[in-house]
């Protein structure tokens, strides 16, 4: 049975924002409420088309009575930031993740009505480190829990999660892990990166990436929130690139330093607002994650329309990157060195 | 060949050094006696690995060459010599039923005497193709065109850049010869089970190289290594390029479930980094964790067994504090390490073989049998006592740590 109501957390940021518009498009969905503390920007608004804006702190009680009233009966929880600097800093950004979720799941939990949710997770759950497996499976729980940031309060948020589907057991609860978003569209401290002409690296480091198009983000949940699909799923596209490779298919330079002078490099980038980096993002520079997306495919029934390659290269294109090193130059120089050789010859 | 160069096996590692080279003398006087003498001790039934045989059987293993040259002089029957084997292992003509099996299957060691292309020899064209390839490959790797799998094995670079850095050490240093090699499956998931010597692991990297050029498919060998290699920067983001992965249950059956040939040395550190006294002696194999996750994937354990690593750093001591500051497992001193310093880093150049034994099939089980620690303990038990007893074999069958 599909929804009639939704209620999408996060709705001014890019995924709250286009799920919305997704879910407005289908007629057969009878209200769609977005929820966020600020409006969303005139472009995002414009594409919501009859998703209605609600300006509400989900920390704030009164998220019930938005839930009540409404008659809500899916929540996408889209919100959980993972940018500090976004959110107005790192205890904001703690405080609009995990209370908020508290507060957001207190509200769910008296309304009666309320019979899916879904969690929009990260794959930093798994944390990211030398001695993890390679490859992770749902059903792994990290080596060490996750010390701070975006990944400490996911794990908690989902364990709160956790505790709301054992109290509602009526209430069908879908956790998504996903991984790094990319695309021609969104803007995250991923794509910046990539985006600096010259990318600095940490020397003897090189990550295995797995990315995910958000428009296949949008895709999973928007499944998500049409139909019963319980369980927690890990949402990541087949296959995978090293961060050097990834540098290099953008046409970027790559400049390893050595570990001693990263913190001081990444602070004067963080500090010039070139781009946000947190320190679980640095360590997922460094040794990368790789989840196994099996569940997804057989289970949920979804298979990305993107790789991580097609992902990466169509925001390479999307965004218009001037490559510095252009794979055409090179083969033009290959065509020259090869014609000399054969003039030599 | 001094005596001093020459390393015993280690069943005469007690006997002190006067002694061996009193023995050695005694041989030398024998073989100048007659070298007819020296036969029955040389056509692969010695078995004076555990039993302390007569003096002068082992005492003449380290002595091949002179004994071959005085022979011819001291006015030896034109027949004699024809038992003794070359020193380069390749055998004369007619001598094929006194070798053992292993002496039948050797390849010839000497590589370089094989017909190769002259360069002068090579027209323009096949000079323009290495160039066009060589500039493809280099346009490839500056625009990232080329695939990784989820494990990062990226098989260009391994194919390109690690395998040519480790193959003069094998055909050259080193000069493998492997045996054996039809028991490494074409397709299909494989586990390969090895003792592990030798101060650094280059056992393992031999192993690859063999696998990759000898083996009639080419496999890559994906192997399984200890977390310390994955947190050390660059050799961690090596090892990963080139197939490698951390030593760990879900990996594992990931990889042979996937239909690769892993490699696994469960000795780990206490193999790797066992004193010079210890040298093939195979130590605990781990908690068995390999043998459960062949037996999930249900592909057959291949037993490896590697002689000729244990001598390329023999490990006399070992500074404990010191490993404790760099977070090492062992910091070793070895004859030349760290006394001359970087030139230490040079491996002696010992005579290698790798033997791979025969498939130890575990597809009869089912998946609950891997959970019975008792069938777990006996299949590793079982790999543990083949890879020995071919160890043993080998051995006694190696006249020579240096020569072969």
């Amino acid at each position: 049975m599909g929804p009639s109501v939704v209620l999408v957390t996060g709705v001014s940021r890019f995924i709250g924002a286009h799920l919305a518009a997704r879910l407005a498009a289908d007629p057969s969905i009878d209200r769609v409420l977005g929820v966020d503390t600020s409006p969303p920007t005139r472009d995002l608004l414009r594409g919501m088309g009859r998703a209605e804006f609600v300006r509400a702190d989900i920390r704030n009680p009164l998220i019930a009575k938005v839930i009540a009233s409404a008659e809500v009966d899916t929540v996408m929880h889209t919100s959980l930031s993972s940018s500090p600097a976004a959110s107005g800093g790192r205890v904001a950004m703690k405080e609009m993740n995990v209370i908020g979720t508290m507060q957001l799941l207190a509200a769910c939990q008296r309304s009666p009505r309320v019979r899916r949710f879904v969690l929009k997770s990260t794959t930093a759950v798994y944390g990211s480190s030398p001695r993890d497996p390679a490859i992770f499976t749902e059903a792994m729980a990290p080596k060490a829990l996750p010390s701070g940031g975006w990944a400490k309060d996911a794990f908690e948020i989902e364990g709160y999660v956790r505790g709301f589907g054992r109290r509602r057991p009526d209430v069908s609860v879908t956790v998504l892990r996903f991984a790094n978003f990319i695309g021609p569209r969104i803007d995250t401290s991923l794509t910046r990166y990539f985006a600096l002409p010259v990318v600095p690296t940490v020397l003897g480091y090189d990550a295995r990436m797995q990315l995910l198009h958000s428009e296949d983000a949008l895709a999973v949940l928007e499944q998500a929130a049409r139909r019963d699909l319980p369980g927690v799923f890990n949402v990541g596209a087949p296959g995978i690139l090293l961060l050097s490779q990834a540098i290099r298919r953008a046409g970027r330079v790559q400049v390893s330093l050595p570990s001693a002078v990263v913190g001081p490099v990444s602070s004067f980038i963080r500090g010039a607002r070139l781009v946000d980096m947190t320190p679980e993002q640095m360590r997922f520079l460094n040794f990368g994650r790789v989840v196994d997306t099996d569940l997804l495919r057989d289970t949920f029934g979804f298979t990305p329309r993107w790789t991580t390659m097609q992902a990466f290269d169509d925001f390479v294109h999307g965004y218009k990157l001037r490559p510095v090193i252009s794979p055409a130059r090179v083969s033009a120089v290959e065509k020259g060195l090869l014609a000399t050789a054969r003039a030599l010859l | 060949m001094t005596e001093a160069r020459v390393i015993p096996l280690h069943t005469e590692s007690n006997r002190t050094e006067p002694a061996r080279k009193q023995a050695a003398r005694k041989s030398r006087a024998q073989a100048a006696r007659s070298g007819v003498r020296r036969e029955p001790a040389r056509t692969g039934v010695r078995s004076s690995m555990s039993t302390t045989s007569s003096a002068p059987a082992p005492a003449q293993q380290p002595s091949p060459v002179p004994a071959q040259a005085s022979a011819p002089r001291n006015g030896a029957p034109p027949s004699a010599p024809r038992s003794i084997p070359l020193p380069g292992g390749i055998t004369g003509p007619g001598t094929g039923e006194e070798l053992s099996p292993v002496r039948v299957v050797r390849r010839p060691a000497v590589a370089p005497e094989q017909p190769e292309p002259v360069p002068a020899q090579t027209t323009a064209s096949e000079l323009e193709e290495k160039l066009a390839s060589l500039l493809g490959f280099l346009r490839r790797r500056l625009t990232g065109d080329y695939h990784v799998d989820e494990f990062g094995f990226d098989s260009e670079f391994a194919d390109h850049i690690v395998m040519p850095l480790l193959r003069p050490l094998y055909e050259h240093w080193f000069r493998v010869e492997t045996i054996g090699m039809s028991n490494v499956p074409t397709t299909g998931g494989a586990l390969l089970v090895a003792n592990h010597s030798g101060t650094l692991p280059v056992d393992a990297m031999m192993t690859t190289v063999a696998l990759r050029d000898h083996h009639p498919t080419g496999r890559h060998l994906r192997m399984l290594g200890a977390d310390l290699l994955f947190r050390t920067p660059m050799l961690g983001s090596i090892s990963r390029k080139a197939g490698h992965t951390l030593a760990c249950n879900p990996d594992a059956e990931r990889l042979l479930n996937s239909d690769e040939l892993v490699g696994v040395w469960p000795e780990g550190y206490k193999g790797v980094g066992k004193p010079f006294k210890d040298r093939y002696k195979l130590q605990r194999f781990g908690r068995g964790g390999f043998v459960s996750a062949a037996m999930r994937a249900g592909v057959p354990i291949i037993p490896c067994s590697i002689v000729g690593a244990e001598e390329i750093y023999p490990l006399i001591g070992d500074l404990k504090p010191l490993a404790r500051l760099f977070g090492l497992p062992y910091f070793p001193i070895t004859p030349t390490f760290p006394l001359l310093g970087p030139l230490g880093a040079v491996p002696l150049p010992s005579k290698w073989y790798i033997e791979f034994g025969e498939p130890i099939r575990t597809d009869r089980y089912t998946a609950a049998e891997a959970d019975d620690p008792m069938l777990v303990f006996n299949i590793t038990d079982q790999v543990r006592e083949t890879i020995q007893q071919t160890l043993y074999r080998l051995l006694s069958q190696r006249r020579n740590a240096f020569t072969g």
